[in-house]
């Protein structure tokens, strides 16, 4: 096991030094934050809507989603860099170098979550410039853990993506879905005011219990706790075992 | 043809905001029907040339007239006396090679049956029947500078400029290139400018060659000319087995001052020139010197280039930055 | 050898610019798909916003209705725009300009291609949201009107991706400006009227936002019927863009070609 975490240490160092001499490492939060501005800012009307119950306000309302988006696309984007790393090649040396291949993929989901860090914060600071009311005290834990694991998730189904296509393609083929699942969810409003199709479909995407439980942490206010991080935690689960496969169909393809 | 002046150019001068002059002043004359090669390594200032005197760049300084138009105050009727293939093949994938020269001959003016015939006739010229109605996309880098000639041929132009034409083909696409170019200047008597890296390519196809280096034009004559003027061909001689390399040294010392040769060999410039390959050969056999291989070099174009630059062409251009397009745009 | 018409040469190259476009079935799904996928998405995801208090209309899916019509010029402009600087890039420019054509031609061609796509999608569009539930209340007539309104708006944003083309030559400087061009759309009154919209900077910024009176123009005809002061404010703004980006964009043309 020796070799599993050496080549996780040397795989994320890379990365992380990759993020900071290059000052395009917050690009991430670019559409996050431009989402909270035009949500934040333009909708807050939207909060007077008979049954929008939503103690710390509109724009943390939003905040929560912006902040789930950032480190989503944070795991996104460290999809698109191994989809890079394996078009010009430095991912083939690293897969004849590393004793043990797993750690490739801990080493790059390390990586994501300092650079998610980076992101979620800066949309944190930008939040509070714009004035969210924190009431959630202990409760903020709870909310940073929901986010920790989101990043994780959505790292290890772009490293999938990734490790499947090996070329610079795979960029649409990772954001996509992350864009579809963020915005299949209670985005504007909570779950009990959506209608119609998009009701089935919130009610059924599994952000959606998430993104509820870390708008209640902020609010402090948690609710349905239990399910969201056993949600997000069996995400991580099975989208390691798709990051494993499609590190497998790499090595078979040499 | 009253007007078909060739091209006359006087002191012309290019510079880009930022580097050196890419063009430093250079006078040249191109006959009507003439096929004027201009040699010279990557960033030498070709393509620079070209684009001024097809009226898509203006020259900082100095005058040229081409078809007897002056290329900065008369740029329409330069056009209409030109044709060009620049150099990147610049084609829309999309389209297929029929649409393109259909495309071309509108904007020349051309009624609907006249594209319709001269577009027929010149895939024909050009070889490209069978892949007319296919998408350029599918096109190999030969079919692609074939059309690109056919394009430059659409409205009948005196005046041809060739932009290394055959950078990056294979041997066999190049060749067919070279004839189709010789049989415009011979059949048709179009002058034609063309540049090129090759030496080979300005050897076979220019009546004369101008080698222009850093901007300046640094020599210009026929090939043959441009050759004489170094003038002696060289003889290289390998020992051989048991034979020292001294032995040979001092036979073909007599002949000429001794120049590099391949590891072993000895190599010496004719001052006689080649005549004086009997002599060499009748004094090895009268010393007994043996020698496993005897070979007699012409001096080539990049001699030329050598004498002149002091460096030789290939990979003269290779630490120069290249012919700036960019800052030529911005 | 005489040069063509005007006419020809703006046909030969409108030709080429709508055929090159109809063999990438990627684009044409990737136009149409998107702002159709936004649109609902966002519809159903604010439709409770109808129930604030003095919102214009009871239903939202009419009023979102402006929204992928102006999404959908955008990303019409943004591919009209960067196949011009690849034309630039890549010579196919410096061929044409070789030719007797007229460099204006060059831009009706381009233009022209952004009308047909333009069309193409607001009928589509219009189709689509018609069978989705969208009630047009100023009727066929409305509709005629809306899908000129949309084309008008198609013509202005393809004139800027067109200066932008020229002026920077560069295919990745046109795509780049994309999320510029994003971004302005929703700081406008797309999402909320402005008399909703509650921070006053976003107010401000959407009141000074002329796409707030394209989208409030093309809106009206969907959920009010025929209100004069918002078409004359909808044309008024979209005949302005298009006039200053195209003549913008022959201006620059002139300075590149000699």
């Amino acid at each position: 096991m020796g070799g599993f975490f050496q080549v996780a240490w040397a795989v994320a160092g890379r990365q992380i030094y990759k993020y900071f001499t290059n000052p395009a490492f917050l690009a991430p939060a670019l559409f996050p934050l431009f989402f909270f501005v035009a949500f934040a800012g333009g909708l807050t009307r939207v909060g007077d809507v008979p049954g929008f119950d939503y103690a710390a306000g509109y724009i943390a309302f939003q905040y929560v989603w912006a902040l789930l988006q950032a480190v989503s696309m944070g795991g996104a984007f460290t999809g698109f860099s191994i989809a890079g790393d394996f078009e010009n090649g430095f991912a083939r040396r690293l897969m004849l170098a590393a004793s043990n291949r797993y750690g490739i993929i801990l080493g790059y989901t390390i990586a994501s979550l300092v650079r998610a860090t980076m992101t979620g914060a800066l949309v944190t600071v930008i939040a509070l410039v714009t004035g969210i009311p924190i009431s959630g005290g202990f409760d903020l834990f709870g909310l940073i853990g929901l986010a920790v694991l989101v990043n994780i998730a959505a790292t290890l189904f772009g490293a999938g993506v990734a490790m499947l296509l090996r070329t610079q393609q795979a960029g649409p083929l990772i954001r996509t879905p992350i864009f579809l699942v963020l915005f299949l969810a209670p985005v504007f409003v909570p779950l009990n005011l959506l209608t119609g199709w998009i009701e089935t479909v919130a009610r059924l995407n599994p952000f959606t219990p998430i993104l509820t439980a870390a708008r209640g942490f902020l609010a402090g206010d948690p609710t349905d706790v239990a399910t969201a991080f056993a949600i997000s935690a069996a995400l991580v689960v099975a989208l390691a075992l798709w990051a494993v496969y499609g590190l497998r169909r790499a090595e078979k393809a040499g | 043809m009253g007007r078909d002046r060739g091209i006359e150019v006087e002191n012309l001068v290019r510079e880009f905001r930022k580097g050196p002059r890419a063009v430093d002043g250079i006078d040249l004359r191109v006959q009507p029907g003439e096929v004027y090669g201009f040699l010279g390594p990557n960033g030498a200032g070709k393509s620079t040339t070209v684009l001024m005197l097809t009226t898509l760049l203006p020259p900082t300084s100095g005058t040229a007239r081409v078809a007897g138009y002056d290329i900065v105050s008369e740029g329409p009727q330069v056009r209409a006396s030109i044709g060009a293939a620049l150099q990147e093949a610049a084609l829309d994938p999309f389209l297929t090679g029929r649409e393109h020269l259909n495309l071309q001959a509108a904007l020349h003016g051309l009624s609907r049956k006249e594209r319709k015939r001269r577009g027929d006739e010149l895939l024909e010229r050009v070889g490209l029947e069978d892949a007319a109605d296919r998408r350029v996309r599918g096109y190999s880098g030969g079919m692609k500078r074939r059309l690109d000639l056919a394009l430059a041929l659409v409205h009948a132009p005196r005046i041809l400029f060739l932009d290394e034409p055959t950078t990056g083909l294979d041997p066999q696409s190049r060749s067919a290139l070279w004839s189709e170019v010789s049989r415009l200047a011979r059949e048709d008597g179009v002058t034609v400018f063309l540049t090129t890296q090759y030496l080979e390519e300005a050897d076979v196809l220019a009546d004369r060659v101008g080698i222009i280096d850093r901007g300046k034009i640094v020599a210009e004559d026929t090939p043959e000319a441009l050759k004489e003027e170094i003038g002696r061909p060289s003889v290289e001689a390998t020992p051989a087995e048991g034979v020292g390399r001294d032995a040979v040294v001092r036979v073909l010392g007599q002949f000429g001052e001794e120049i590099p040769a391949q590891p072993g060999a000895v190599a010496v410039r004719l001052s006689g020139g080649a005549a004086g390959l009997a002599d060499v050969v009748r004094a090895l056999d009268r010393e007994g010197v043996r020698v496993a291989n005897l070979r007699l070099d012409e001096p080539s174009l990049d001699d030329v280039f050598l004498e002149k630059t002091g460096r030789s062409l290939e990979g003269a251009g290779e630490h120069e930055e290249g012919e700036d397009m960019e800052t030529a745009q911005a | 050898m005489s040069g063509s018409s005007f006419l020809t040469q703006v046909w030969a190259l409108a030709r080429r610019s709508i055929v090159r476009t109809m063999r990438q079935p990627a684009v044409i799904v990737s136009a149409l798909l998107f702002p159709m996928m936004f649109f609902s998405i966002n519809a159903s995801g604010l439709d409770a916003a109808s129930r604030i208090p003095g919102f214009p209309t009871d239903s939202y899916l009419d009023f979102a209705f402006a929204f992928p019509l102006v999404q959908a010029s955008l990303f019409g402009a943004i591919t009209a725009g960067s196949d011009l600087a690849r034309d630039i890039e890549s010579g196919f420019f410096d061929r044409l300009s070789l030719t007797p054509m007229r460099p204006v031609a060059l831009l009706g061609g381009m233009l022209a291609g952004v009308v047909a796509l333009g069309l193409l999608q607001g009928v589509v569009f219009l189709a689509v949201g018609l069978l989705m539930g969208v009630n047009v209340s100023s009727g066929i007539p409305g509709m005629f009107v809306l899908v000129v309104l949309t084309v008008l708006v198609a013509l202005g944003f393809g004139g800027i991706g067109a200066i932008l083309a020229i002026r920077t030559g560069s295919v990745e400087a046109v795509e780049s400006a994309f999320p510029l061009f994003f971004v302005s759309i929703f700081l406008s009154s797309i999402n909320l009227p402005r008399n909703l919209i509650e921070a006053d900077w976003f107010r401000f910024v959407a009141t000074i936002n002329p796409i707030s009176y394209l989208v409030e123009g093309i809106r009206s005809l969907v959920i009010t019927g025929w209100d004069a002061q918002a078409l004359f404010l909808g044309f008024g703004c979209a005949i302005a863009i298009m006039v200053l980006a195209i003549g913008g964009a022959a201006a620059s043309l002139r300075t590149r070609v000699a």
